[in-house]
């Protein structure tokens, strides 16, 4: 139980009068890697927001690492820790968006250290060594001077996961994370997150890559209609998937 | 151009005045238009909503009516009635007025940042005013230079409105000298020194538009 990274029970969110969560319970421990996928708008997206406080979720609960973010009472209660708590909570968590959400005014370096700076309260000459390392595992260190808008697409995928480490999280959530790129630009982004995966990394990965969720995902979970309807061992579920909506999502797919 | 030399004296007394309640006056409004631009966009609804009421009020009204109301009448007004020279009340009423313009560019400037802009610094765990003063006030900056610019030039052109206190300004000494000696010369001169400052403003703002354009957004 120790290793329980995250552990969300009967999360149920609402839109308005749509139901996108109905009840979504999912474990993580430590060092595990899950790949969610399914169809779009089948609330994996939602959920994963959900998880650090990017969206409110009205029913159920979620705890990161034992520590309660939110739990939902006998009577139906939905209540949320504190702000600080929150906050404190949330750090551990970095999140990869879908449109990466750089900071176009600072360069490739700025970018990484300036949570580290303004959070944590580091000095440039302590973090910059420890950026600069992140940089060169996501292979751009050379372009650190450079600002968001002079990079593809996959290298602005890169910085942002390394200003994600850069904060030095325990768990890594990806939104989607090569769904705005060119086709021949998701591998350098997908061999960073498996370089992730190999360091035993805690990540939970919303994804439509199967090839990839089949090779590094450790477990695989389908959702559809605001529910999971299947999480199992990655190549079980590719090999021979138990529900018909899984069976007919990855003839589609594949 | 002897009779030049002979005008430029009280003309250039006139720009300093115009230009103290120039300077004044845009660096105090600036300022106040941000902060009321912030308590706008915030989520406390009813400080947003006299905000909203007040920047109603100014665009509203005439300047001049402005400006004579805080000279003349608010000496009557109870309890906040307070007689102003005219110099300050000039400046109040600039700083008033113009901040409710300044306030509507930023909301304008702050409004057009994109949301995940927010939701990429509440991950990485910066507070609301953090990510405003590290990642969306210096984005908005750049955005909103052009109309701040407009602006500015605007303001220096409107100083001429201080003529209704009786204060000496470029324009009225301008004036003051054309129907005494029966010539526009004055005039000329006065355009002339009018277009020289907003040229200095416009070198200034188009300086620090090249300054931001290292990067696109």
């Amino acid at each position: 139980m120790a290793d329980r990274m995250i552990d969300a029970r009967g999360v149920h969110k609402r839109f308005a009068a749509v139901e996108v969560l109905r009840g979504v319970s999912l474990a993580v421990d430590k060092g595990e890697v899950v790949a969610v996928i399914g169809p779009s708008g089948s609330g994996k997206s939602t959920f994963l927001r959900c998880l650090n406080h990017l969206e409110t979720i009205n029913r159920g609960s979620i705890d990161i690492e034992g520590e309660t973010l939110v739990a939902t009472t006998a009577d139906g209660v939905c209540r949320y820790a504190p702000d600080a708590d929150i906050r404190r909570i949330c750090r551990r968590m970095g999140i990869v968006f879908q449109h990466f959400n750089l900071f176009p005014h600072l360069t490739v370096l700025q970018n990484v250290i300036e949570a580290p700076i303004t959070v944590k309260g580091l000095r440039r000459d302590e973090i910059i060594p420890r950026a600069e390392e992140l940089l060169r595992k996501v292979g751009l260190l050379d372009r650190q001077a450079s600002h968001p808008s002079r990079l593809s697409g996959g290298q602005k995928q890169r910085v942002a996961i390394a200003r994600a480490l850069a904060m030095e999280p325990d768990i890594m959530l990806f939104d989607e994370p090569t769904s705005a790129l060119d086709p021949e630009l998701t591998g350098e982004v997908l061999r960073t997150i498996r370089e992730l995966a190999e360091e035993h990394m805690t990540m939970l990965v919303v994804t439509h890559e199967m090839a990839f969720a089949r090779e590094v995902a450790s477990r695989v979970v389908f959702m559809d209609g605001g529910e999971i309807l299947e999480a199992r061992r990655a190549r079980e579920l590719f090999a021979a998937p138990e529900h018909p909506r899984t069976r007919a999502f990855l003839q589609n797919m594949l | 151009m002897d009779y030049l030399v002979r005008i430029i004296g009280p003309l250039l007394e006139g720009t300093g005045v115009t230009l103290q309640v120039f300077l004044i006056s845009f660096v105090l409004s600036v300022p106040l238009g941000l902060a009321l631009a912030l308590v706008r966009v915030s989520r406390f609804v009813f400080v947003s909503g006299l905000v909203n009421g007040y920047i109603w009020l100014m665009r509203g009204t005439p300047l001049m009516l402005q400006m004579l109301f805080i000279y003349f009448a608010l000496p009557f007004v109870p309890v906040i009635g307070v007689r102003l020279p005219d110099f300050p009340a000039a400046i109040v009423a600039f700083v008033l007025n113009y901040a409710a313009y300044f306030a509507e560019i930023f909301r304008a400037g702050i409004q057009s940042i994109d949301r995940g802009q927010y939701e990429g610094a509440r991950v990485l765990g910066l507070s609301y005013a953090q990510t405003m003063r590290r990642i969306i006030l210096p984005q908005v900056f750049k955005r909103i230079l052009p109309p701040l610019s407009n602006e500015t030039i605007t303001l220096v052109k409107d100083t001429s409105l201080i003529y209704v206190l009786a204060m000496n300004d470029l324009l009225r000494a301008a004036r003051g000298i054309v129907q005494r000696d029966f010539t526009t010369m004055p005039f000329v001169v006065a355009a002339a020194f009018y277009l020289l400052m907003t040229l200095v403003l416009t070198l200034g703002f188009q300086y620090l538009e090249r300054k931001h354009a290292v990067y696109d957004g």
